[in-house]
């Protein structure tokens, strides 16, 4: 089931989107070509960060420094269950986004992105937005000074959504 | 915040280095995934070229406004203290609708648009118990594709780049019912009153 859905998702995406596009009679392939120039400027934004975060988590691992946080945090992280490799992506994830697409891309590149700590490390970016930068451009923008219990409750929906994506993953892949 | 965290990560990761012994090793590392990043790129242009052309249809054709009929009476019963006429509530489904197809930049401006309205309803300088719902959402975040992560995996060379996406929609899904039912009890305690 998973599996069907998971190689299903896209091709349907593709076919339905502009099949209703014609049906309200838009011009779907100009409205595609348009859309599509912007792809290279979102990479162009995305690129420096992962400059950034890929030589500072390179850094990290050929250091060594890596195997030690997650031997020191090996009691913990068998607890719940998550690979110990998977801890940086967690630590980052609600402060950066930029940051965690780049921990969790050498993730993958290291363990190789279909085996089950690349998956989860896909689905652990997937999961969480950047909290931190969400409370602060919405508060922000309405001059809001008293988050009240905003900031909790995010940083605990962060952790249930860390902590459910390795159960879900550990029950689907 | 991030530039203290990416600062110790370099810092600690050269502290370690020398103390191991590893300083060759590191050296090529920085080299190496600096042009990681670029072959990676590389592979990504393609599918967000792609996912950005298929959204624009989306967007355009109106797909957004069938998501957010269906949202409807969710958020109408998410936010009960919020009148169900008011355009806070529009504001709120659309920043939510355009999340769930992954159009951030749409999303942002609703979103802030939402928050507008609801400081109108609220008229302080501290959040109302509607803002701090409609954020723990916000936080959360459904998205159907995220699709920067199935172009980066399938610049990776993965054989099926979207199949996490399920894992992802479940993992939210659980973290916004748990944070929703958390804000409830935390609103009505003293040390977080308006």
């Amino acid at each position: 089931m998973i599996k069907i859905i998971s190689e299903w998702i896209i091709p349907i995406f593709v076919f339905v989107i502009p099949f209703y596009g014609i049906i309200k009679n838009v011009k779907v392939y100009e409205l595609f070509v348009d859309g599509a120039k912007e792809g290279i400027s979102v990479v162009v934004k995305i690129f420096p960060a992962l400059v950034a975060m890929l030589v500072a988590i390179g850094v990290l691992r050929a250091s060594g420094a890596l195997d030690l946080l997650g031997k020191f945090l090996m009691p913990f992280t068998n607890k719940i269950g998550m690979p110990q490799e998977l801890v940086p992506l967690a630590l980052i994830r609600p402060l950066s986004g930029s940051g965690a697409l780049g921990i969790a891309t050498e993730i993958m590149k290291t363990h190789g992105v279909d085996s089950l700590i690349g998956k989860m490390a896909s689905a652990m970016y997937g999961s969480t937005e950047t909290t931190f930068y969400v409370l602060a451009v919405y508060y922000g923008a309405v001059g809001i000074k008293k988050m009240r219990h905003s900031v909790i409750s995010g940083i605990f929906a962060d952790i249930v959504a860390i902590l459910s994506c390795v159960f879900y993953s550990r029950l689907f892949f | 915040m991030i530039n203290y965290i990416w600062f110790f990560m370099i810092a600690i990761g050269v502290l370690v280095g020398i103390i191991n012994g590893r300083m060759a090793e590191i050296s090529k590392a920085i080299i190496d995934s600096a042009q990681t990043a670029v072959t990676i790129s590389i592979g990504l242009v393609g599918v967000m070229a792609l996912w950005l052309g298929i959204m624009k249809i989306a967007d355009k054709s109106g797909l957004t406004d069938i998501i957010a009929k269906l949202l409807k009476p969710i958020i109408i019963r998410l936010f009960p203290d919020v009148p169900k006429d008011h355009p806070a509530i529009s504001a709120i489904i659309m920043n939510i609708s355009a999340n769930m197809l992954g159009l951030g930049n749409a999303a942002t401006p609703f979103g802030i648009k939402a928050m507008e309205y609801l400081q109108v309803l609220n008229k302080k300088d501290s959040a109302s118990n509607a803002m701090c719902r409609f954020l723990v959402i916000n936080t959360a975040s459904i998205q159907f594709i995220p699709a920067v992560m199935v172009g980066i995996r399938a610049s990776l060379g993965s054989r099926n780049p979207a199949d996490f996406v399920i894992v992802s929609i479940l993992s939210t899904s659980t973290a916004i019912v748990v944070g929703l039912i958390l804000n409830k009890y935390l609103e009505k305690m003293p040390i977080f009153k308006e």
